[in-house]
């Protein structure tokens, strides 16, 4: 008793001390910083799920009909138009053109509002390589096995930072104060991944490629790795070292906006196995990014589509049929308040494909059990507008990418990073959060109701942990809300004859989104957007003078 | 059973008084401590080290005073006073004495240092024990330990997390150890206070108190002025202009005829032999393009390579970008500094831009036929980028046909890789590199490279007035004596930045650096 009131009583005088800044005594006072919450047209989006359109005011006929300027719209667009065909058009439901590479703006900087850079590509991905080197970020031979890329695209040093037991560590994977046991489990998962990235088939074919559509015929029991999670995978690999399962988990929160207790052990796998890209000069195994993220490159392909090609963006498909001679595709403007009719003789699906099944009454039946096991991750992305460039703090000064270990976040990325400047000056951070932590439509529900302020009070508590001015610093909060940002390679997502099936997509309906690979990857959209936009090209009689998918 | 025996109320107020006392204690004893360590790793770098070897003495130096305890007796409340006052007054006076020692110079630093810690630290290992002590006669044991080892250690939390958030940011360190030297002497009062029952005679304890007071609150008065007298000693000189602006603290210092120029306590130029430094870093280049016109500055704003450039009478434009406004405005307004650069900076050839250089570039233009890039050593990631090829190919596009490149490259003999990662960084941006040295005796030998897209040519005549430079001794800048010799290095890339970790490495333990 005494002894408790003692303590009390030092307690007590402990605050009564205490300055304002001191956690636990006393409520911040500084008021958030404003800033929009940005959910795009989700609401015109979810009108498909009951809502009934006008009939069509106005017929337009286009022989090729992309719909989804996204990665793959946008690839299959480029592929089109490399080979001189000119006929074709762009829709997208969103304002502007990009998918998950759009990117925003403001007077400190561009800053991406989803994916922030690319790999440098694999010498399999050899669509990603030549559409880079036309649009003039390789520089070199694009089949050569160390292409030259553009240096003002390589990610600059230091690349990353991991914050944890208060110091900034250099790169992402823990070693300050990891003990030597876990560094030493950690070298063997390494190896262990490297030996997977070096695992040929009998035709000499890699496994774990990039694309997927390039690997090699899978031993069995690489196949059953599709059968459990990557979790459950490193427990019965005898993987244990918290240090290394913190890590694989960030990764597969990273690029499949899931936890590894959900993700299929193949998925986890593929992540560590399948990149083999190298540039020259000194650009080793680095990334191309720029301020506004992978924005350059959308900028870049609607450059080299051609203005007459625009998207038109904020037009939905909300009918979808096929007739004898093609594709008719009913679509609301939102601008005008009109439905619109496209007859087309074909129509590239660059679109998530559950969107297809709304649209689609007449799909078959067997696509449509192709597409329903899909599970979509949402993601929500902050940008914070930054007065100035945030104290360094202790260890590794300010990086591109920045992590903190105990943090439901993704981290952040530094926009104003590939900037040659000495003063700080103000910056853009980009701030990740794939919500992986409640089930995915529960983070839905969450993204649609929960305000902003109370989101920006999360995210500012959250980078406290690193930066304890951040909320002084901060001048505006702006987040981009993305429902169905991903699909979720869970177990059993890698199943050859599912994708064969939506491969061969319906008719004069052909698909082409990362949907079809279950990983949401450049190379991947990449790949099925050339794919449709080759096969059109074929079936019209056309001569490739290459195949790039 | 003895834990929960009714006491009077009196020995519970005396238990709790005292027990707030080891709280205050247990605070200043880590203070002292942190403060040394913080002070040590501030002044000579190397945070690790300093704060492992002056944690390890202080535990050493307090189990050393713990078992001294032994040996103290008599009156144990009149000791506990005695010593508090000693801790007061040695460890809040640690921070300011070695501080002035470092400054003045008086002494082995290091020396001063352990002997301080051990000092601090067997007077702090004397507190507990003596406490327990006292308290044995009212507590049982095994209370007395949990009870004082637990507001011990609470105390030293208490600090822990106070120094690096408000105390070294706030107070810094000098004040911190003065004002935890006062919690020490007050400790020692109160108790005089509280046991003024079992002590006889205090009129010369509480005189002593009194004094040591006085001392440490003068001491905390003065503070300021403690540290600006050694920062003085410091730069040895008078100091002569000091200002902070956003990028970087300024200070001009002079003895007699010689100025120096300190940016963030790195030596800038001593006006004894800048000549040197700048002759070199314009006329080999410049001299050898008689129909140069436009040049640009990148950096420099002490406005020095102005005045070189300014000598040739065909030059009819200087563009000088340099980030901080505080630095040209000085060298463009202080009567001493202008009289050094010869009033380059407002000479009517002359535009003083304020910029990022590498911003500025981006956003303009223009092309010169000479351009020198005069910045700071490549000693963080920042500073790094503007020795990669990418912001080479970035000048490159400012070149006019047939310009000129000069480039300050560090020192070739104290960061030799360094140097010819430079050497190599501009030849992989497509240029033609010449490097050449030349001796400044406040640097050193020092390293520059002309590169251009076709090859430099050697000057024939120099501009007159030059006091270091002779067209016959020229040859010479461009041979390397072994010691300094080409080394094959890989250019200095964005993705990598290569250059900062050399340069680390190079300049690591070598003061001075420019």
């Amino acid at each position: 008793m005494r002894r408790r009131d003692f303590l009390k009583d030092m307690t007590a005088a402990t605050c009564g001390l205490s300055l304002p800044g001191l956690s636990g005594c006393a409520p911040d006072t500084k008021s958030l910083p404003p800033g929009s919450l940005d959910s795009g047209n989700a609401r015109l989006g979810h009108r498909l799920r009951h809502d009934e359109f006008p009939p069509p005011v106005e017929v337009i006929r286009a022989p090729v009909l992309i719909a989804g300027a996204g990665i793959a719209g946008l690839s299959a667009a480029w592929r089109l138009k490399r080979e001189g065909f000119d006929d074709f058009a762009l829709i997208e439901l969103e304002d502007t053109p990009g998918g998950n590479s759009r990117y925003g703006e403001n007077a400190i900087s561009r800053y991406p509002l989803a994916a922030h850079y690319l790999p440098l590509p694999n010498p399999e991905a050899r669509a990603v390589r030549a559409l880079l080197a036309d649009l003039g970020a390789l520089q070199s031979d694009p089949d050569a096995p160390e292409p030259v890329y553009d240096e003002r695209y390589l990610c600059h040093a230091p690349q990353e930072r991991l914050y944890r037991l208060g110091v900034w560590q250099e790169g992402l994977i823990p070693h300050l104060g990891v003990a030597r046991a876990e560094l030493d489990e950690q070298a063997r998962f390494f190896a262990r991944m490297e030996s997977l990235r070096a695992l040929r088939d009998k035709r000499g074919r890699r496994v774990f490629a990039l694309p997927l559509a390039y690997g090699g015929e899978a031993p069995e029991w690489v196949a059953g790795l599709d059968t459990l999670t990557m979790y459950d995978w490193m427990r019965q690999e005898g993987f244990n070292a918290p240090s290394l399962h913190w890590y694989v988990n960030y990764v597969c929160r990273d690029d499949y906006g899931t936890d590894y207790r959900h993700i299929s052990a193949w998925a986890g796998v593929h992540y560590f196995a399948c990149r083999i890209g190298r540039g020259g000069e000194g650009a080793n195994d680095s990334v191309l990014t720029a301020p506004e993220g992978n924005g350059w490159l959308v900028e870049r392909l609607l450059a080299f589509i051609g203005k007459a090609h625009a998207p038109r963006c904020g037009e939905m498909v909300h009918a979808l049929a096929q007739t004898p001679r093609g594709c008719r595709v009913d679509v609301w403007n939102e601008a005008r308040q009109v439905s619109l009719r496209y007859e087309a003789e074909h129509l590239v699906w660059a679109a998530p494909l559950f969107v297809l099944a709304h649209v689609a009454h007449e799909l078959p039946s067997e696509l449509s059990a192709a597409i329903a096991p899909l599970s979509y991750a949402p993601w929500l992305i902050a940008n914070l507008s930054l007065s100035e460039t945030p104290p360094p703090g202790a260890g590794l000064p300010l990086c591109w990418d920045n992590v903190l270990q105990d943090s439901p976040s993704l981290g952040y990325v530094t926009a104003t990073h590939q900037n040659i400047r000495v003063a700080g000056g103000p910056t853009v951070l980009t701030y990740y959060n794939a919500l992986s932590g409640i089930e995915p439509f529960q983070a839905r529900h969450m993204l649609l109701s929960k305000p902003h302020r109370l989101w920006a009070e999360e995210i500012l508590r959250d980078l406290a942990h690193a930066h304890r001015d951040i909320r002084e610093l901060t001048t505006r909060l702006d987040i981009q809300c993305h429902g169905h940002a991903m699909s979720r390679p869970l177990p059993g997502f890698n199943d050859p004859a599912r994708r064969r099936r939506l491969a061969d997509g319906w008719g004069r309906v052909r698909l082409a989104h990362a949907d079809l690979s279950g990983l949401s990857l450049f190379e991947e959209s990449n790949y099925w957007g050339v794919r449709a936009a080759e096969n059109i090209l074929t079936a019209q009689g056309a001569r490739l003078k290459e195949r790039l998918a | 059973m003895t834990a929960s025996a009714p006491s009077t109320p009196s020995t519970t107020r005396t238990r709790h008084a005292l027990l707030a006392s080891v709280f205050v204690i247990a605070s200043c004893g880590l203070v002292y401590e942190l403060v040394a360590a913080a002070l040590a790793s501030y002044l000579l770098g190397d945070s690790i080290t300093q704060f492992s070897t002056v944690i390890g003495a202080y535990l050493f130096a307090m189990g050393l005073g713990s078992w001294l305890s032994r040996f103290v007796g008599g009156n144990l409340v009149r000791r506990f006073v005695e010593i508090e006052l000693a801790v007061g007054v040695v460890g809040g006076f640690t921070a300011a004495a070695l501080f002035l020692a470092f400054a003045a110079q008086a002494g082995p630093f290091r020396a001063l240092l352990y002997l301080a810690v051990l000092a601090v630290g067997v007077l702090v290992g004397l507190e507990i024990p003596l406490v327990m002590r006292i308290l044995k006669r009212e507590v049982a044991f095994k209370d007395l330990v949990s009870q004082v080892l637990a507001v011990d250690y609470l105390g030293a939390l208490a600090v822990s997390l106070l120094f690096p958030l408000l105390l070294a940011p706030w107070l810094g360190l000098m004040r911190t150890g003065l004002l935890f030297g006062l919690f020490n002497v007050g400790v020692a009062i109160f108790a005089l206070s509280l046991f003024r029952a079992q002590l006889v005679s205090v009129r010369g304890l509480r005189a002593t108190a009194a004094v040591c007071f006085a001392l440490l609150g003068g001491g905390l008065a003065l503070a300021g002025q403690v540290s600006d007298m050694a920062e003085s000693w410091i730069y040895a000189d008078k100091i002569i202009y000091a200002q902070n602006s956003p990028y970087q603290r300024i200070v001009v210092t002079r003895w007699r005829d010689d100025v120096r120029l300190f940016l963030n306590q790195n030596l800038q130029f001593s006006s004894k032999d800048e000549y040197r430094y700048h002759e070199a870093l314009i006329h080999p280049g410049l001299a050898a393009l008689p129909q140069a016109r436009r040049v640009l500055v990148l950096g420099g704003g002490d406005g020095l390579a102005v005045r070189e450039i300014l000598r040739y009478p065909q030059i009819t434009s200087v563009t000088l970008v340099d980030l901080d406004p505080a630095m040209t405005q000085i060298f463009s307004t202080a009567p001493l500094l202008r009289q050094l650069n010869d009033n380059a900076l407002n000479d009517k050839r002359v535009t003083v831009v304020n910029d990022d250089a590498a911003r500025w570039l981006e956003e303009h233009a223009d092309v010169f036929d000479f351009i020198v890039a005069d910045f700071p050593d490549p000693s963080n990631f920042s500073l790094g980028k503007l020795y990669s090829t990418g912001f080479y190919r970035l000048l490159q596009r400012h070149l006019a046909p047939g310009g000129r490149l000069a480039v300050q490259a560090t020192s070739p003999f104290y960061a030799r890789r360094s140097f010819w990662t430079i050497v190599a960084t501009l030849r992989a941006a497509g240029l033609q590199t010449s490097p050449y040295h030349a001796l400044v005796p406040s640097f050193g030998e020092w390293g520059y490279v002309l590169a251009g897209v076709e090859p430099a040519v050697p000057p024939a005549v120099y501009p007159p007035g030059l006091r270091f430079l002779t067209i016959e001794g020229t040859p010479d800048l461009f041979r390397f004596p072994a010691d300094m010799e080409y080394l094959p290095m890989e250019p200095n890339r964005l993705n990598e930045q290569s250059l900062v970790r050399i340069f680390e490495q190079e300049w690591h333990g070598v003061a001075g650096n420019h």
